[in-house]
């Protein structure tokens, strides 16, 4: 038993941390929150330069990392500064499944920064569910609506599921292709999103089916999880600085017992959720990983809505305004609900993948 | 025990009920369904067709232009108004500055003010809160010194609701800077075109402008704009903050809130079924829905109380509790109901933005109203503030 991080971990992990702390600060991500594309090409530059993007991908698939704790590691220092770059969508949800496709030379561009992808998966009915899709493709071409397709307008690829007969697979899709509709909007929480619709739009057959397309999903609701935890990191940090400095009724409002236990509670539940993402990224290769997947993103939904409004709560008015950090950080906790299937979603596979 | 309206009551639903349906813009109701926001123009419209049919000011006494509603009357057009879509009828003039200056006010204020409020010529904001001074109201620093027949007021106010729109501001300000905190404490009437006053827009976190800051440098008050006595403000601001005992819980948005929530599950889908249908999503439903008629019925008790003439004490803390627990519990079953479909930021502040925004199950922008919601337990004394009243009545004998 071992709960260190490997020395090359470790040093991603403090690289990272100080590159965020000095580059991503609040004023920096307001900036980026307000711009017209949602994202700054320059972090993203950076992060393929300190081998971030690289990380997310296994030495076979040309980066030097790729497994569970690399992943975690990555995500948890970017929720901790809240990042809003769409790492998670167009570098490792995108970037792994060309990697099953054996896309090597496009895994590279994605690897140096010079790629983006967006992954159009879900529809406007589908929910969280991941075998619903009523898109379909024939003889290549490809017609159909993707709802909240994360980085669409920036992607140079969108990479599509499409029903051909009875089974769902995935298509390339170049960004100028015929017949293809994306109407972008800006999220709560940072970054932009589109409606995505296709018509009679070709599509390069990936070679993919639903199951990889889940096994990529098992990675993305590892990084989901993480980011989630490193955001609650931030967010309990600011608070337990909050109480120990706010003064009201001539004492610092810490000092209030009703506070300071409740302080105490959010403590404890951030161990249960660091927990709750070292068994997400360690039994991801595990005969039982959705299980386990599902018990983290269900555990992680509900102490992540704990610990957001707890946190505002226990700031009072400040926590409400827009430009302090909180905010913005209480958003992307609760907003991670929202994706790859929510507390409930993911009790209910829990129940269903414990009776099996 | 009777849990029914009266005849009387329920004639005087009926008549609510039509008033919204017939004089209720369409557009407005609209709006307020969809949690956009209204606009100044929208208010006012609204406020004055309230007022032409005699109902704007609902708790003043009718020598003042009131209504003169019972608490059962007022929760009947609370309850009707937020089924309804109809916009809250901004608090600041009628819910509490009115009721302050008919019991301390002088009869020249009353002549003057007053009126101006129902026919909409001032718009008030309430002018308490400090940086340094929230749940700890009583430390506030804003200045007040006085200066031949004026005040000059110096300091700032923050979380001022409304006040882009206002152009008067009701302010507790210190007057005597060596007396104990609450003492040396006085109400007055700012006019907000004085030079020196200035208001500076908070954005908050969903990304819409409610509250302001307040700064005020050198502001010549005239001291006719003083209410009361000098150094007896804190006073006149308890009672203000105890006046308004009924609708506290908020029981009518939230049945209006929960209603909704079913509306939007009952059209999501979920595994080929209405989300409405999926067992833990129901039992979440359910449960609210159980806490709500409960509440419902506390609310009519306390309701009656004061009906009966009786002073409500805790109750009220307790119902701002319980009712800001359960509305943005409501606000968060709405987030879950929409799936991913909460993501998206309806930006009030980009021009034609919002028609972008995809909203395939008609929900408006829930993910922002439950975070604009967190204030509910935060404003108007937080839910620490009421527990701790709360706590010190019943088990130290005194608030
Ligand atoms: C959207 C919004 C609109 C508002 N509108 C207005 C307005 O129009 N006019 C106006 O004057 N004000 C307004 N307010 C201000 C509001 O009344 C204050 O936010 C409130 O009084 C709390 O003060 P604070 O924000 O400074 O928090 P603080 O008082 O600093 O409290 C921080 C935390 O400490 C807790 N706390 C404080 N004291 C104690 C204690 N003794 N025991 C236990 N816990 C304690 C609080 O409950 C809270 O959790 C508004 C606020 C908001 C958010």
């Amino acid at each position: 038993m071992n709960f260190n991080l490997t020395e090359e971990r470790q040093m991603l992990q403090d690289t990272l941390r100080r590159y965020l702390r000095e580059q991503y600060g609040t004023e920096r991500r307001s900036k980026i929150l307000e711009s017209e594309t949602g994202f700054s090409a320059d972090i993203w530059t950076e992060l393929a330069e300190l081998g971030v993007l690289g990380a997310l991908f296994t030495e076979d698939q040309g980066g030097f990392g790729g497994a569970g704790f690399d992943i975690s590691v990555v995500f948890e220092e970017l929720g901790r500064a809240g990042v809003v770059e769409p790492v998670l969508d167009s570098a490792l949800l995108g970037g792994r499944l060309l990697a099953a496709a054996g896309k090597s030379d496009l895994v590279e561009q994605v690897i140096g920064g010079a790629l983006h992808l967006a992954v159009a998966h879900g529809e406007p009915d589908s929910r969280y569910d991941l075998d619903h899709v009523n898109t379909t493709a024939s003889d290549g071409k490809l017609t159909g609506r993707k709802a909240v397709v994360m980085n669409a307008e920036a992607a140079d690829h969108l990479i599509v599921s499409a029903k051909n007969g009875d089974s769902i697979a995935l298509y390339l899709v170049d960004k100028g292709a015929t017949g293809l509709d994306i109407q972008g909007y800006p999220l709560l929480a940072g970054g932009r999103a589109a409606e995505v619709t296709l018509d009679n739009t070709p599509g390069e057959p990936l070679g993919l089916t639903l199951a990889d397309y889940e096994a990529a999903n098992r990675l993305a609701l590892i990084a989901q999880c993480a980011e989630a935890l490193g955001a609650m990191e931030t967010a309990t940090a600011l608070t337990k600085d909050y109480l120990m400095t706010r003064q009201q009724f001539g004492r610092p409002i810490g000092t209030f017992q009703a506070l300071a236990h409740r302080m105490s509670d959010l403590l404890i539940e951030l161990e249960q959720a660091r927990s709750a993402v070292i068994n997400a990224a360690g039994y991801a290769d595990d005969k039982d990983a959705d299980l386990h997947l599902s018990a983290s993103k269900n555990l992680i939904g509900r102490i992540g809505r704990l610990v957001a409004e707890e946190a505002i709560q226990m700031h009072g008015g400040i926590a409400m305004t827009q430009e302090y950090e909180l905010a913005h950080i209480a958003k992307r906790i609760v907003m991670a609900d929202h994706r790859f299937g929510d507390t409930d979603y993911h009790l209910e596979r829990f129940i269903a993948l414990s009776a099996a | 025990m009777d849990l029914s309206y009266s005849p009387e009551e329920q004639a005087f639903q009926t008549e609510v009920r039509q008033f919204l349906a017939d004089e209720l813009p369409k557009e407005i109701a609209e709006k307020v369904r969809l949690d956009q926001d209204l606009t100044k123009d929208d208010m006012e419209r609204w406020h004055a067709i309230l007022n032409t049919r005699g109902w704007l000011a609902q708790n003043w006494p009718a020598s003042f232009g009131g209504a003169e509603w019972s608490a059962v009357q007022r929760h009947i057009y609370d309850t009707e108004a937020a089924a309804a879509h109809a916009p809250r009828i901004v608090p600041f003039g009628f819910s509490m500055l009115g009721p302050v200056l008919q019991k301390f006010g002088s009869k020249e204020q009353q002549d003057y003010w007053l009126p101006r409020m129902l026919d909409g010529t001032d718009w008030w904001c309430q002018g308490y809160s400090e940086p340094g001074a929230g749940s700890d109201l009583a430390s506030l620093k804003t200045k007040a010194v006085r200066d031949g027949d004026h005040y000059i007021v110096n300091g700032q106010k923050t979380w001022t609701t409304l006040g882009q729109f206002a152009n008067m501001i009701f302010c507790l300000v210190r007057t005597d800077p060596d007396a104990k905190q609450q003492e040396g404490i006085s109400f007055i009437l700012i006019d907000m075109d004085t030079p020196g006053v200035e208001v500076r827009p908070i954005i908050l976190l969903d990304g819409t402008h409610e509250v302001n800051e307040v700064w005020f440098t050198d502001v010549k008050v005239p001291v006719e704009n003083l209410v009361g006595e000098e150094n007896k403000g804190w006073t006149y601001a308890k009672y203000l903050l105890t006046h308004e005992r009924t609708g506290l819980g908020g029981v009518g948005s939230s049945e209006a809130g929960l209603k909704a929530v079913k509306r939007i599950a009952k059209a999501a889908n979920h595994n080929g079924k209405p989300l409405l249908e999926n067992p833990h999503f129901a039992a979440r439903v359910a449960q609210v829905e159980i806490d709500l008629r409960a509440m419902a019925t506390t609310n009519l008790r306390i309701i009656s109380k004061a009906a009966a003439g009786e002073a409500p004490g805790l109750e009220a803390s307790m119902l701002k509790v319980k009712g800001s627990i359960l509305r943005q519990e409501i606000n968060d079953l709405a987030r879950r109901a929409v799936g991913p479909y909460a993501m998206p930021f309806a930006s009030e502040a980009v021009e034609g933005a919002n028609d972008r925004i995809p909203d395939p199950l008609d929900a408006g922008p829930v993910a922002g109203q439950y975070f604009n919601n967190r204030k509910l337990s935060i404003f108007g004394g937080s839910n620490e503030i009421q527990r701790g009243i709360i706590a010190k009545v019943t088990m130290s004998g005194g608030a």
